[in-house]
Formats: C-alpha cells, sequence, structure tokens
C-alpha cells in the first residue's frame, strides 16, 4: 500500500472508541428483557419508549459488568459516578435525550486510566513483553432504538422503529491515541474482545453488533503535536476494522502530500467499495448540551464492590497465554491464538484435561479446526463438537488406529455433526491397516506387480521405496499404518 | 370528568360499605387528579396541544396507591401547560377561574385542583409544585396544599416539568384531609429513583400534638419590598397567633433567597429543555406531518407549545449551551446549594420557618399574562423551598376585600409530620378554612351564566360583586355537611 519512504515520514496515531453490549438479561433503566430477534416492539415498557412519566433505574448487574471490564483492564473504578444526559433529535432516541455518563473531569464516569497490553509489532518472540495502549475511560449508557427504512426506487419512503434495542445496555471502552498502525488497532481490538468474552461481560460479537468501534485517526510527523483527526465509523469486522483505518492512513498521508489539511469530520467505512467517506463534518457537529440527569442518583462504588469484582474474576487471557507458553511450552503465536477467543481457550484446556498432550491438540485447534472456523465464520462453541470428540481423535492418531491423513478427512464431519471419530472411522471403513499379517498380503501383491522398481531398489536405488510405499497407500486407500508398511517392505526387498 | 367510571368505582365502594368489615383509607373518597399524573385509560394532556388525546397505558405511582386506598378518580383537572406558569392561564385548553372571583386567577400551575377542591366539586386532589404550584394556588383559593420533601413522594407517572424540583403532593379543605391524602401517596417507590425510604409517619395521628414548645422562624427577608401590606399583616398575625398557642418564635435570616428566583429559572428550564424534547411527533401526540424529519419537528413543537412553554426550553437550552454552560447552568447549581445550606442552618435552630405564600392576593386574568417577570415574582416565597427540597404547606390565614391569604409553614427534610401538626393547631383555632366562595351552592347553569355575562360585558365590572353574609351562610352549611360525609 505505502511506499516505505513515505511511511516513515508521518506516525500514524489511532484511538478506539468500542461499544459493548453487555451480558445482562434485562435493560439498563428498566426491566424488559435483552434479547435478539424477537418481533419488533415486543421488549419494550413506558420507560424504554420514553412515555411522558417514565423513569429510569439502574441495572446492578450493567455496573457490576462495567465494574469487571474495569479491574481487568486495571482501570481505577470511581467511587461515585453520576449519568448525564446527551441532548439530540433523532427518531430512535425515544426521550431525544440519550442517558450516558460524561467526559467531563468534574463528572468521572464509572472508572477511568486503565491500559490493555498488546504485542510489538513483529515482537512474538516467546516471554517478550509488550506495549502497554492507555485505556481513558469505561463508561455506561444506553442504546438507541433501530431504525427500518422502506426503501423504493433507492428512496426511502418511509421508516418504522423498532425499539426492542432502545435501552439495551452499554459499556464505552475509550483508549489514548497510541495504537500506531491499522493492525495494532485490529490487535487490540482482538485482545480487547477476549476479554471481554473471557470475564463473561459481552459476546463480543462484530458482526452481530454487540462490538462495535469507532476509530479517531489522525497523521503526524514523529513528535510534532498531534494531526487533525477524522472518525472512522460503521466497521463491522475485525478485518473491516484493519481495512478501513489502512485506506484511511493512506488517504490522509495522500492528502497531507498534496499539502492540503485533513478535514476535521465522520467518515463511513463501505466494506463494498472499500473506501471510507464523509458523512459529516465537525462545522455541523452537535452541542450535545450535557447536563446531570436528575432522575438517577449517583453511582456509589463502595471498594468492597470493587474487592469483590477482583475475586470474582477468571483467569484473564494476557495470563492464560503466559501460562500456556511457560507450563505447556507453546509457541507464542500459538498461545495468541488459543487465548484470542474466551471458547477457543475453554476448548483447548478441556481437551488437554481429557488428553494431555497439549502441543497436538495446539496444533489442531489453530490449524485444521481455525481454518474449518474461518470458513464457516463461527466460534467453536457455536458447533455440536466437544472437547471430548477432539481427545479421542487424537487418542486414534496416537494409537496409530488411524493416520494423520484420515484424521484430516473426518475432522470435517467431526466439527459440523458433532459426531464421534471413532463412530465416523468405523462407518467409513477408515481404520488404519495395523495388521501386520494383512498388511504383508498387501506388501507381496505390490512386490509382486512391480518387478521394474523392485530390482532398481534391489540395484541400489533407494528412491524406488518411496514408490513402492505409495502403491501399498494407493490398495488400502491410505489406511495402512505407515512405518509398518516401510518396514514390511524393507524386510521383504532384502530377502 | 370520568363520570361513568367515578360513578362504577363508587358503586363498588358503596357495596363493600353495605357488605360491612374494614375500608382502606380512602374508601369511596373522590380525588381529583391533576392533569400532568398520568392515569391509565384517562386522557393526560398536561394542559398542552401536544398531548391531547393521549392516554397513557400506565398508572402513575401515586394513583396507584389512591385506588388502592379505595379512592375514585373522579376526573383530571386543568393546569399550565406542563406545569409552566402561576394562574392557570397557560393551559392549551383555556383558563380556570377563581371561585372567590372568577374575573380572577386560582393560581397556578395546580389551579385546577385548587379551584375544585376550593368550589366543593371534590374534597380531595392531587397537585404538583415545582416552585410554588401547589401551594400558591391552595394560598389563592383558601386551601391547604402541601409541597412534600423533595424524595417523599414518587414522581413515577409525573410527567416531569423540572425533575429535580418537581413533587406531588396533596390538596384539600383541612389539614387532616391533606394529611390523609399525603398518608396514602408517601413512602419510597422503586420505580423511582430519587425517592427516599424514609419511614412513613402517622400524619393524621400526630395533627392534634400542638404547638407548644416548637420554635417557628419567621424569615426577616420575606416582608420587605413587593409584598402586599395587608397580606403582610395577616400573615404576621398568623404567626402571632401560633406564638399564641405556645409556639416560641424568633426571626431567623435566609440571605441568598433573592437569588433563588433566577436560579430556579435556570435549573427548571435546563431539565424542562430536556424532559420536553420528546414531544416531537413521532410516537405519541400531536403531529404536523410534513416531507422531512426536521420540518415535522419544528412545525409539529411551534404548534403544539404554547409561548410560555416554548420561553423556557429556549431559555434552558440556553444555559445548557456551550460556552454558557459554566456561567449559568452550573453557577445556579451552586446557588441551589447555598440556599439550601441556608435553609437547613436556619432549620437547625427552629423546628419551622414561616413565610407568606405568595406576595399578593390572587390577581385579574390577563393581568400579567404578556409580563412573565411579573408573573414569575408570584413564587418568590415558594421556589426557595423546592430549591432546597423541604416541604412547605399553605394553608388559609385571612382575606383581603374578601380574596385569600395563605401561610406559608416550611419544615425539616421528611419532617412533615411537623409541618402538619402546626399548620393544624393554627387552622383548628381559626375559622378561615370554614369560609366557602360565593360559588359554592350555585347550580352549574348559574355559575356558567355569570361567567359568561362577565366574559361579554361590554365593560368587565371593576370589582368582584361583595360578597354578602348570605352567601357565606350558604356555604358553610355546604362545608359542613362535607365534613360530616367524612
Amino acid at each position: 500500500m505505502s511506499t516505505p519512504a513515505i511511511a516513515t515520514s508521518y506516525e500514524t496515531v489511532i484511538g478506539l472508541e468500542i461499544h459493548v453490549q453487555l451480558l445482562t438479561a434485562s435493560k439498563m433503566f428498566c426491566a424488559c428483557p435483552v434479547t435478539f430477534g424477537a418481533p419488533p416492539n415486543t421488549l419494550i415498557c413506558p420507560v424504554c419508549l420514553g412515555l411522558p412519566g417514565s423513569l429510569p433505574v439502574l441495572n446492578r448487574k450493567a455496573v457490576d459488568l462495567g465494574l469487571r471490564t474495569a479491574v481487568a483492564l486495571g482501570c481505577t473504578a470511581q467511587p461515585t459516578s453520576q449519568f448525564h444526559r446527551k441532548n439530540y433529535y433523532y427518531p430512535d432516541l425515544p426521550k431525544n435525550y440519550q442517558i450516558t455518563q460524561y467526559r467531563y473531569k468534574v463528572h468521572p464516569p464509572l472508572a477511568i486510566d486503565g491500559s490493555l497490553e498488546i504485542p510489538r509489532e513483529d515482537n512474538l518472540v516467546p516471554g517478550g513483553t509488550g506495549r502497554r495502549i492507555g485505556v481513558r475511560r469505561v463508561h455506561l449508557e444506553e442504546d438507541t432504538g433501530r431504525l427500518v427504512h422502506a426503501e423504493q426506487h433507492g428512496r426511502i419512503r418511509y421508516s418504522l422503529i423498532d425499539f426492542n434495542r432502545s435501552g439495551v445496555p452499554l459499556m464505552e471502552i475509550v483508549t489514548e491515541p497510541e495504537l500506531r498502525s491499522p493492525q495494532e488497532a485490529r490487535t487490540f481490538l482482538a485482545r480487547l474482545r477476549a476479554v471481554l468474552q473471557a470475564i463473561e461481560v459481552s459476546t463480543g460479537k462484530m458482526e452481530e453488533g454487540s462490538l462495535r468501534c469507532d476509530a479517531n485517526v489522525s497523521l503526524r510527523r514523529p513528535g510534532a503535536e498531534l494531526g487533525i483527526r477524522t472518525e472512522v465509523k460503521n466497521m463491522n469486522s475485525l478485518r473491516s476494522v484493519e481495512r478501513a483505518l489502512a485506506y484511511e492512513v493512506e488517504r490522509q498521508r495522500a492528502v497531507l502530500d498534496r499539502g492540503q489539511p485533513v478535514e476535521q469530520e465522520t467518515r463511513h467505512w463501505d466494506e463494498r467499495r472499500g473506501i471510507t467517506f464523509s458523512s459529516r463534518t465537525k462545522e455541523e457537529a452537535q452541542d450535545y448540551r450535557y447536563f446531570p440527569e436528575p432522575d438517577l442518583v449517583p453511582i456509589a462504588v463502595a471498594p468492597q464492590w470493587v474487592a469483590q469484582v477482583r475475586a470474582s474474576l477468571p483467569e484473564l487471557p494476557e495470563a492464560k497465554r503466559r501460562r500456556y507458553v511457560a507450563t505447556y511450552g507453546l509457541p507464542e503465536y500459538d498461545a495468541e491464538l488459543l487465548t484470542s477467543s474466551a471458547a477457543m481457550a475453554r476448548f483447548f484446556e478441556e481437551t488437554v484435561r481429557l488428553f494431555p498432550h497439549p502441543k497436538a491438540a495446539c496444533n489442531w485447534l489453530v490449524g485444521d479446526i481455525t481454518a474449518y472456523l474461518n470458513v464457516a465464520g463461527k466460534e467453536i462453541d457455536e458447533l455440536p463438537v466437544t472437547p471430548a470428540h477432539l481427545a479421542e481423535l487424537l487418542q486414534l492418531v496416537e494409537r496409530g488406529a488411524i493416520s494423520g491423513r484420515t484424521a484430516k478427512e473426518i475432522v470435517a464431519e467431526m466439527l459440523a455433526q458433532g459426531r464421534r471419530p471413532e463412530v465416523i472411522v468405523g462407518e467409513r471403513g477408515l481404520a488404519q491397516i495395523s495388521d501386520e499379517e494383512a498388511l504383508a498380503r498387501i506388501v507381496d501383491e505390490v512386490l509382486a506387480e512391480h518387478t521394474g522398481p523392485v530390482s532398481e531398489y534391489r540395484a541400489g536405488k533407494t528412491q524406488a521405496l518411496t514408490f513402492l510405499v505409495g502403491q501399498v497407500m494407493k490398495k488400502t486407500r491410505g489406511r495402512a499404518n505407515p512405518e509398518m508398511a516401510n518396514r514390511l517392505l524393507k524386510e521383504k526387498l532384502k530377502s | 370528568m370520568d363520570r361513568e367510571g367515578a360513578l362504577r368505582a363508587a358503586g363498588e365502594w358503596d357495596a363493600r360499605y353495605a357488605r360491612g368489615g374494614a375500608l382502606p383509607a380512602l374508601a369511596g373518597l373522590p380525588v381529583a387528579v391533576k392533569d400532568i399524573i398520568c392515569t391509565a385509560g384517562m386522557p393526560t394532556t398536561c394542559g398542552s396541544r401536544i398531548l391531547a388525546g393521549w392516554v397513557p397505558p400506565y398508572d402513575a405511582t401515586v394513583v396507584s396507591r389512591l385506588k388502592d386506598a379505595g379512592a375514585v378518580i373522579v376526573g383530571k383537572t386543568n393546569l399550565d401547560e406542563f406545569a409552566m406558569g402561576s394562574s392557570t392561564e397557560n393551559s392549551g385548553f383555556g383558563p380556570t377561574r377563581n371561585p372567590w372571583d372568577p374575573e380572577r386567577v386560582p393560581g397556578g400551575s395546580s389551579g385546577g385542583s385548587a379551584a375544585a377542591v376550593a368550589a366543593g366539586m371534590t374534597p380531595l386532589a392531587l397537585g404538583t409544585d415545582t416552585g410554588g404550584s401547589i401551594r400558591q394556588p391552595a394560598g389563592f383559593t383558601s386551601i391547604v396544599g402541601m409541597k412534600p420533601t423533595y424524595g417523599r413522594v414518587s414522581r413515577y407517572g409525573l410527567v416531569a416539568f423540572a425533575s429535580s424540583l418537581d413533587q406531588v403532593g396533596p390538596m384539600a379543605r383541612t389539614v387532616a384531609d391533606a394529611a390523609l391524602l399525603l398518608q396514602v401517596i408517601a413512602g419510597r417507590d422503586p420505580k423511582d429513583s430519587t425517592s427516599v425510604d424514609v419511614p412513613v409517619e402517622d400524619y393524621p395521628g400526630t395533627l392534634p400534638r400542638g404547638v407548644r414548645g416548637l420554635r417557628i422562624g419567621i424569615v426577616r427577608e420575606a416582608f420587605g419590598q413587593g409584598l402586599q401590606g395587608d397580606v403582610g399583616e395577616a400573615v404576621r398575625a398568623a404567626a402571632a397567633h401560633l406564638g399564641s398557642l405556645g409556639a416560641a418564635l424568633t426571626e431567623v435570616s435566609l440571605p441568598s433567597i433573592p437569588y433563588a428566583l433566577p436560579t430556579y429559572y435556570l435549573l427548571a428550564t435546563s431539565e424542562a429543555s430536556a424532559n420536553l424534547a420528546r414531544y416531537d411527533g413521532v410516537q405519541y401526540g400531536l403531529r404536523v406531518p410534513t416531507d422531512d424529519l426536521f420540518t415535522m419537528y419544528t412545525r409539529t413543537r411551534r404548534q403544539g407549545f404554547g409561548s410560555e412553554v416554548k420561553r423556557r426550553i429556549m431559555l434552558g437550552t440556553y444555559a445548557l449551551s456551550a460556552g454558557y454552560y459554566e456561567g449559568f447552568f452550573l453557577k445556579a447549581q451552586r446557588v441551589r446549594t447555598l440556599i439550601r445550606r441556608e435553609f437547613l442552618q436556619a432549620l437547625d435552630a427552629v423546628d419551622l420557618v414561616l413565610m407568606p405564600v405568595s406576595p399578593t392576593v390572587p390577581f385579574r386574568l390577563g393581568e400579567k399574562v404578556d409580563d412573565p417577570l411579573q408573573m414569575y415574582l408570584a413564587d418568590i416565597y415558594t421556589i426557595p423551598v423546592n430549591l432546597a427540597g423541604l416541604p412547605g404547606i399553605s394553608v388559609p390565614c385571612g382575606f383581603s376585600s374578601g380574596l385569600p391569604i395563605g401561610l406559608q409553614l416550611i419544615g425539616k427534610p421528611f419532617d412533615e409530620a411537623t409541618v402538619l401538626r402546626a399548620a393544624y393547631a393554627y387552622e383548628q383555632d381559626t375559622d378561615w378554612h370554614t369560609r366557602r366562595p360565593p360559588v359554592v351552592g350555585q347550580s352549574r347553569s348559574q355559575a356558567v351564566a355569570e361567567v359568561h355575562k362577565r366574559d361579554h360585558a361590554t365593560t368587565p365590572p371593576r370589582r368582584a360583586p361583595k360578597r354578602g353574609a348570605q352567601t357565606r351562610q350558604r356555604s358553610s352549611r355546604k362545608s359542613k355537611k362535607a365534613r360530616t360525609r367524612k
């Protein structure tokens, strides 16, 4: 994308604003359930419709999940924090103000000043230290409803509003502008998602909108003041975050290289066209007229609450990653992959518990299984396969009941259908032939049928053995135990 | 009016009464509800065209408590639009008149509730008080009206004007009735985070304890410029009367009171600018349909809101705007804290603080509608109490040329009991509360004819007709009947 000569002349500065849908049973300020895919406007009440006279009541669980995140990211939870009203008109916002927390210093949000480690670029050395990216604040707010536009001939004829999402608890996490490349932004987001999943705060699914990311991007000469930034929105996957930011960095670089100023504006990422386009300039930026929400009392967080949260947190991905490297001897890269999803880490550990060969389990998980998941666009816990299945597969290979090749053949079926590998092997007659007598008969047949290579071998051309092994495999449709076939061939060729 | 619903509910209570057995506190008693409090299945307009025809799907907590206590909701009462006003002239559906003189305002914004109680249409009513909207109309109509401590009564279902100041409270002909009504509606509500879990005392039970030994502080700053002479005299006389009943009178100073009015008009309007943003034509209420969203917003709001509401929304929007927030909103919040602190300091030394309710007697319809500042001054003695979040009551304490005067007593946070007790002692030793306005006893057609005659007279009478002894007698007979009914 960029030529190295120009790349050295600017430093990329990226800060992220991440919205996380919290895993609460009910909404932020009312008892309506939080479930997805319900028919429109069925999960509503006077409060989340903003009907006159209704009042919000804070969901304690949402605060709890916010605190879990705060502690996991090493933030300082504020002893008291307040909600504010953010005033703007939009039809999906029933009160025409959003209850949120303000960035104002005298009104601190739920928690401030944390960090999350990312690896130094191109520096995934085992045990190597990473770079800590500052987390400026963690705060709580309510989600809006959703507009559904009825279009005809490309024009919006009318819009309908689904208020099911109105009032769903959101957490906003804001980083310091300390990310230095689109890849770093992606890595940060992946690690953050792993943390959120591990501490059971969110499903973290960008594609479903339970994790949303906006990015502030600017360029500057190294050591100079921060440049003018644009805000990039509408990035719906880790991949699109990296792509959108890479595009935006290049766009800004081109603008600056032409000697023009970057305009401060909001830009939308168009996934299909692979570009960002201007959607709102900051000159039209609204004055949100924040003021303290008088309908809610301040959130008081006693030190005991924080201590309780701290004690209840599971092992975080960062610690897990270190442990996998130190105690299982896994490569840093594999440990990173295994811990990038809480479901994957759980699956790995359970498999290892059933069949204590961590490297073998790891190889399957980061190799064939990850490849399968990427194509399917799923997490491992969304498939019917269980750790017991994988452990059985590893066992079959270990004791030579099937070949590695056969294992590769059946893994897809095991993943997709959750069937036991042993059953699949039995049904398809894929069991490895390790019966010496049976295999010896086949070896004899091969030797009889290929007298040419046999004499070549005997004449000293040992490569001919490879061909003969291949013929044994062909006859057995790959089920012959390769070591045994090798040994038998050699023995018989000598005699 | 919910004629059918009220008659049905009353019939059910009659039947239960006939069967015998225990009845709840307000069984069968008619209560009128200010039309800014949500009533399921009954229109709730807030006195605004923008909500004309809107029927809430739910009851406010105070309304469900009333129903649980056996009250019969007879109807909804008129008010200044979204409770913004001091005369009930700002209603989108026409003004309410004062039963003591139909040429004059009943006060506001709970003018409808006040007039209904004063005129004997209902013994009990709910009002709401953001800057005096219960106490001032109570004073203007010679009834009892109380604003409880902020947090004492649930605001769930009270359509918000200024959320940090609004409170629902009782309006009644006597202190005992007000105490009974407060008893039913007071207490913590899990649906209102700002309602407070302080035990509710037995208000009716503590009334007869008298005022002997109570320390009452007369607010020095409340008897200066702007106070109508005979109003001040009546209030001072009432204080002296309480002294004669055994209360220890002292003077207290609340030097920041002059700043209450500007403070209030910054904070209340700021909150209102957000609270009223939801009336946009999207979900409910008036919609002026147009092709694009922005025009629909502006046309709907231009047509739906009256001028006082628009004025306050603009004022509040301005006070919250970037660059003005610190100078206006934040500063006003600091002054509010100061005012509250002064009140609490004064209430360290005394049990109650005493002031007039209003600087004047009821003014004429139309007299102040074009002069908002004059209108705002009608609340100079009530507004500080809302800013301080304290309980305050208005109890009748005299007449000036036949027009009512109210006495205001203010208590410590959540000490409604002492406020009610002192008001009761004063009321029982005076007869102001036994007087009835001239319209009481008139048939509806008479009253309508009279108002019609006045409205269409070429020159309105300069003075209301003198109230004769005959009228008073007739009304007191009526009131006796009302009392025995309870």
